[in-house]
């Protein structure tokens, strides 16, 4: 079966994944990249605030806080 | 020319926790990111040469992104050693600054600070592998405690530039870090501990929301009980009792005159705390009887809120809110910081990444964020003797009118700046740290720090409004100005002309505006009309350390339309309230 693609804005609080995509441009990119959020590592949704309000993520030993403008940005893959 | 040593690292690592360390200079720190946004310069000695330590804001890599990461990139142009401090519970994460250190021509000593949590939570890091595979100086440190600070100070001699490591491309420095975890770090799995729970409820909506509320509610609660039995059982018996016979001796020494009225009462013999204006007696008084008490609650409190690392949680809870404001939810730090004294509030917008946002956020703070001067003093004024008798409500009351108003103020004035200001307002992206328990004795001293800084800011500006006061005075220019401006504050919002007084006051100092607004005689103004002033004396205009901090953080250009804003803003409330609350 192949494994679904997905923007992280989709995922659901408590769900996890595998990034496997970024998009955006270059600084966009690099800004995520500096601070964790690469292809090929897991996140997991530890929050997500109503009204088109933020996700909150958890990359390896790292939480935070990401807009929905983001979090559509990013792609992902269940595990 | 002694050697310039440049601490560098990601954002919330500790950089200033080793400044303070390694300079014995005392830095403000938190637990969240940006609480550095201007680089702080200590001096260093150690076997006998003296170096200039300098703490730089955190940036992620030498690509800066916002204000405060490109003052740390500009300032790695002088450094003749670069000490980096490195998370070492986000190892990976902070490699990649490391690297770009690396890459430069100056010699790096790697501090790996906050060693002791990575036994905590499971992380093993082999610290002679990295030394071996980036050919630097490896140190694992805890500054909190100052563990591995007298071996790293061994290492800053000794610190040379990496043979290993090359200029690459960003790619490349990935992969190089993924070889490099490989090697040197070993987790093991561990349970979800207390702090994953309290972050959980602390950051999900529906538990999140009550609990901000209960906290910021609590807090104030507190700042008030601390502030008010400070006064009461140190700050007035002390005045009262020791410092009164005191000044009546010193009085009766000096005579009726010229001196007796600037240094201690208008009126020969009658000592008035608040109403004398004397430099020797309000102008001590107001700064450190009525405004310190609540300086000391309040920046205990703000000091305990930071540590812990709650108010990167609150930034998330609040962001949907704060986006219908232009800004994102990291606005609320300036608001938090302002709410004690508008100036480091002003310094923390920086941490927002464009014009707009930045613009938004100090013009708001300016317009809507009474500090803790003012605050504590209108809080004063309601529950003055002589007012209190005027009042048909409770104290209480008329306090919650004057900030609900600025509340109102804030979001109204936000939703249309966000409508015309024009540029860009990005997303939140936030880092969200542990929880930490606050190390009690750095709590402490952090709130003597901002206590230290409040009374050296304060009590000359308080000296020289009293002076100006004075001298306005005795040459009759108040009752000019009074006479000038009465057609304005009777005309549009209702006042007698000797608000004119207190609004020029308020731009010396805003508890200044708040201690001339006392000296007038009782019925001079009602409990409506003093809930008018307070609200306007807060909106026309920042005082001039807020003033002098605007100009510079926004430019001469944007501080114009900003203060064209408070000025529209002020009176159209001002007249509104007007209407509410006296009628035409």
């Amino acid at each position: 079966m192949k494994k679904k693609t997905v923007p992280l804005m989709r995922l659901h609080k408590g769900e996890e994944a595998q990034i496997i995509a970024i998009r955006g441009g270059f600084g966009f990119q690099r800004k995520l990249r500096v601070m964790g959020i690469r292809e090929g590592k897991k996140v997991k949704v530890l929050s997500r605030q109503p009204l088109r309000g933020p996700l909150t993520i958890q990359v390896g030993k790292c939480n935070m806080t990401i807009g929905r403008g983001m979090a559509h940005k990013i792609l992902v893959e269940e595990i | 020319m002694s050697k310039k040593i440049v601490l560098m690292g990601n954002p919330n690592v500790g950089k200033s926790v080793v400044f303070s360390r390694l300079t014995g200079a005392n830095v403000i720190s938190s637990n969240y990111p940006g609480t550095t946004v201007d680089f702080s310069k200590g001096k260093m000695r150690f076997e006998g040469e003296t170096y200039e330590v300098i703490d730089a804001p955190g940036t992620y890599s030498l690509e800066p992104s916002n204000k405060s990461e490109k003052v740390a990139s500009d300032l790695l142009n002088d450094a003749d050693i670069v000490i980096n401090v490195v998370d070492s519970t986000n190892l990976e994460r902070n490699l990649y600054l490391t690297l770009e250190l690396l890459e430069k021509d100056i010699p790096v000593v790697i501090a790996l600070n906050m060693w002791d949590e990575t036994k905590h939570i499971g992380i093993n890091i082999d610290e002679k592998k990295i030394r071996k595979l980036l050919d630097a100086r490896v140190v694992p440190i805890v500054a909190l405690t100052g563990e591995g600070i007298r071996e790293l100070v061994n290492n800053i001699k000794k610190a040379k530039t990496s043979n290993i490591v090359k200029p690459t491309s960003e790619e490349g420095r990935w992969i190089e870090i993924g070889k490099i975890i490989k090697q040197v770090e070993k987790i093991e799995h561990k349970h979800h501990s207390l702090k994953d729970k309290i972050s959980d409820i602390t950051i999900k909506p529906l538990t999140g929301l009550p609990i901000a509320i209960g906290i910021i509610f609590s807090a104030f609660w507190i700042v008030r009980l601390i502030g008010e039995n400070l006064i009461t059982y140190i700050f007035e018996p002390i005045f009262e009792n020791l410092y009164r016979p005191l000044i009546t001796n010193f009085g009766n020494f000096l005579g009726d005159g010229f001196l007796y009225k600037f240094l201690i009462s208008q009126e020969f013999a009658q000592i008035d705390f608040v109403e004398s204006l004397g430099m020797l007696t309000t102008g001590l008084y107001v700064p450190i009887a009525m405004v310190l008490p609540y300086i000391i609650a309040f920046y205990f409190m703000l000091s305990l809120l930071e540590d812990t690392g709650y108010l990167p949680r609150l930034a998330t809870l609040v962001d949907n809110i704060f986006h219908k404001l232009g800004m994102h939810g990291y606005g609320i730090i300036p608001v938090f910081l302002g709410l004690g004294c508008n100036v480091p509030g002003m310094l923390s917008t920086r941490s927002l990444e464009t014009r707009k946002q930045r613009l938004i956020a100090a013009t708001l703070l300016s317009i809507a964020v009474p500090c803790m001067a003012q605050t504590s003093l209108i809080f004063a004024m309601f529950s003055d003797e002589k007012i209190e008798g005027t009042l048909q409500f409770p104290p209480i009351i008329y306090i919650l009118m004057v900030f609900t108003t600025l509340l109102i103020v804030y979001f109204v004035v936000g939703i249309i700046l966000n409508k015309f200001v024009k540029g860009e307002s990005p997303e939140i992206f936030l880092e969200i740290p542990s929880y930490r328990v606050p190390h009690f004795k750095t709590t402490l001293k952090k709130t003597w720090m901002r206590v230290k800084w409040f009374i050296k800011d304060a009590l000359p500006w308080m000296f020289f409004g009293v002076l100006v006061i004075n001298i306005l005075y005795t040459i009759g220019v108040i009752s000019y100005l009074a006479h000038l401006f009465k057609p304005i504050m009777t005309g549009l919002f209702g006042l007698p002309g000797e608000t004119s007084i207190v609004l020029i006051s308020g731009f010396l100092r805003k508890d200044l505006a708040v201690g001339t607004l006392l000296s007038f005689e009782t019925g001079t103004f009602n409990a409506m009309q003093l809930v008018i002033v307070a609200t306007i004396l807060t909106m026309f205009f920042p005082c001039i350390a807020t003033f002098a901090v605007m100009i510079k953080e926004l430019g001469i250009k944007d501080m114009i339309k900003a203060a064209l804003i408070m000025i529209s803003a002020a009176t159209i409330v001002g007249i509104v309230l007007r209407i509410i609350l006296i009628g035409v």
